[in-house]
């Protein structure tokens, strides 16, 4: 009860733009409109050979639905506002900052060489230091995983700079 | 008779019983694995099985499922750590009993309520889905679309997170389903001229980044975590007075979970919940609960395998999923060019057969794996996050990208890995959008046929008994969790 109340306190003293009810309701409702915008975009059929509704119905009704149902979230967060969440900790944004590296790179140089390098970087910041794991998970188990997916499944990677020296 | 034949065929197949064999022991390294699961799991093998023929393909699939589920007690007894979210109150006594010296007792009891509940599971599901199948074929498209949104609003009712948020994460499957070109007219629709987008956005990538990217990042918030964990010398079967204590639960805690799972949208962490409640109310000794008893692991592990068979009841009569796992096992059939519904009934017996067979020999494998190598696989929890986790996400990205050879679909994997992260943090559970994604297509699909049927007069679904009996169930799928609320105090 006291937990409550103290969490209660706590939302208070913000203002109601910093709450993380408000964030979450802000951001669901600011893509959902930009969405319900973007679906009057949508071509639609001439009305002689348009069956049932036309395309861009069902999901605008859909992002109504959305919209309404975060309203009614956000209305009850007053009543009893949401369990307060821990301060996200480094390790997590390197994390994200590796996937966006991996983008990078797999757009630009190897697929299989931003597999290694997310590996090597998210290993080594979560912990590891052993050289032999820090080769295991960024080359040894990469390169297995390549060869059973290219021999069993006869799968063909994008091309790069290193799946090159493989396929050429 | 000849159904039982067809149902032995895995056993007199090497390479039916290989992969069978295989399943299992993966299935039970995925339950055992905290953050992993048979529903993450099933998704990354999913594209391996293309190399296999559509039984093995699916067989492989429900293994993973059946011990799966059974793995992640191992993990809730020994670490007091879900292996699955559907070991989740096995940790209430499992751990407490461990604790005291008794972890082989309780993984034995464990093991032995699974087992029971998984064959019990099997035999509702020989028997109900061949009769739900027959039902179907009274189904027209406004039927369909009823029971889809019973599906969806069942989400609201017994789903875990809040009613309303996992509505809006239901919604939200649905709507990225409508992503591509529109089936009906062809028409582009939130592609924003991105001409990958235009086939839509797959199941693969979405489960992998929703399940296994997201989990990731939840690992990299929880590295200085510490597990206590406690130590196991063999698994014991249960004496007769343990027996003597829990048949009665394990019986009702089967009966439960299969029903729960027959249930669209539901699952084992549902049905382990209510079997443990259950078995609570019944008990002799509820005060013994939360300090060990036998009882509350019966009456959660019987609920949490029943589930599994249950689940796989509306999967294959209906093709709509009864758990985020079996909607991993529908797309591994529709991908093989299965359809399921009643006239795989008629026409592919020997197939369905087949499964409802392996499902029940993979209920024996997992008690003989969990019985003698419950320890074994007990020490892969010790391989540390930080080795584990870029492993993961080697496969998950090659996994992914296998199924259309598209890099788009890797970077949409880790999309929704980020948006899991941040939906799991604030409280919406991933898994209505799993189911929403792959229902949206049938909601969308059979709402405007129904549409076109009626001539555009929406009043015309209530002319229909069997949909108007859906949508009545749906209003009280709605309304249940206002009425559990109001005690409760959970509505967001």
């Amino acid at each position: 009860m006291n937990n409550v109340r103290d969490k209660k306190r706590a939302n208070k003293s913000l203002p109601f733009f910093f709450t993380t009810e408000f964030k979450v309701f802000f951001t669901i409702i600011l893509v959902s409109t930009i969405l319900l915008i973007s679906t009057f975009s949508f071509d639609t059929v001439p009305p002689i050979l348009n069956r049932g509704i036309q395309p861009a119905t069902f999901p605008k009704g859909l992002l109504v639905l959305i919209i309404a149902l975060t309203s009614i979230i956000y209305y009850l967060s007053f009543k009893k506002p949401w369990k307060k969440e821990k301060k996200l900790p480094k390790p997590f944004f390197l994390t994200i900052l590796s996937f966006i590296i991996f983008i990078t790179i797999s757009k630009t140089l190897d697929f299989f060489l931003a597999i290694s390098v997310l590996s090597i970087f998210v290993s080594y910041y979560w912990g590891e230091r052993r050289i032999f794991y820090l080769l295991l998970v960024s080359i040894i188990f990469p390169l297995v995983v390549f060869i059973f997916f290219e021999m069993i499944l006869g799968l063909r990677f994008p091309p790069g700079i290193i799946t090159n020296l493989y396929y050429y | 008779m000849d159904n039982l034949i067809l149902m032995m065929a895995p056993l007199f197949s090497s390479k039916l019983l290989l992969v069978l064999l295989f399943g299992t022991l993966f299935g039970l390294v995925l339950g055992v694995l905290p953050g992993l699961g048979p529903t993450t799991g099933g998704a990354l093998i999913l594209p391996f099985t293309m190399t296999l023929d559509p039984l093995s393909a699916i067989i492989l699939l429900t293994s993973i499922y059946c011990a799966g589920t059974y793995g992640g007690a191992i993990t809730a007894v020994l670490i007091n750590t879900p292996g699955t979210p559907a070991a989740a109150a096995t940790c209430l006594d499992g751990y407490p009993l461990a604790q005291k010296g008794e972890a082989g007792r309780a993984l034995g009891m464990a093991t032995v309520s699974s087992t029971v509940g998984g064959i019990f599971s099997v035999i509702v599901l020989v028997f109900f889905a061949p009769i739900l199948a027959n039902l179907a074929y009274e189904f027209g498209q406004p039927e369909y679309f009823a029971l889809a949104i019973f599906g969806l609003t069942m989400l609201a009712s017994i789903g875990d997170g809040s009613p309303i948020k996992n509505l809006i994460a239901g919604a939200f499957g649905i709507l990225i389903s409508t992503v591509g070109k529109d089936f009906m007219t062809s028409i582009d629709r939130f592609t924003y001229g991105i001409n990958e987008l235009s086939v839509g956005i797959g199941f693969i990538p979405v489960v992998v980044g929703l399940f296994a990217i997201s989990e990731m990042l939840t690992q990299s918030t929880l590295l200085d975590q510490v597990f206590k964990r406690v130590a196991l010398k063999a698994v014991k079967l249960p004496t007769k007075d343990d027996y003597k204590k829990t048949w009665k639960t394990i019986l009702r805690s089967s009966g439960i979970g299969s029903f729960i799972g027959v249930l669209p949208a539901e699952g084992g962490t549902v049905a382990s919940l209510i079997g443990y409640s259950e078995a609570k109310r019944f008990s002799k000794n509820p005060e013994e609960f939360g300090k060990g008893s036998v009882e509350g692991i019966a009456g959660a592990e019987a609920a949490n395998n029943a589930a599994t068979g249950g689940a796989m009841v509306p999967t294959l009569a209906l093709g709509i999923p009864g758990s985020a796992t079996t909607a991993v096992i529908l797309t591994g059939l529709i991908i093989h060019g299965v359809r399921p519904g009643p006239d795989l009934f008629k026409e592919q017996p020997e197939f369905l057969y087949g499964i409802f067979g392996a499902m029940l020999v993979a209920n024996v494998l997992f008690f003989i794996f969990g019985f003698f190598g419950a320890k074994l696989f007990a020490r892969i929890t010790l391989v540390p996050n930080k080795i584990l986790w870029p492993m993961i996400f080697a496969v998950s990205v090659c996994g992914t990208y296998s199924l259309s050879q598209s890099i788009i679909d890797v970077w949409i994997m880790l999309f929704f890995g980020v948006l899991g992260f941040f939906m799991r943090r604030y409280g919406f559970s991933v898994v209505p959008v799993i189911i929403g994604l792959i229902l949206g297509e049938l909601v969308e699909g059979t709402l405007r046929q129904s549409i076109v049927i009626f001539d555009g007069n929406w009043l015309m679904f209530l002319t229909r008994p069997i949909a108007l009996t859906f949508f009545v169930l749906s209003l009280i799928a709605l309304a249940f969790p206002l009425i559990r609320s109001k005690k409760n105090k959970k509505i967001i």
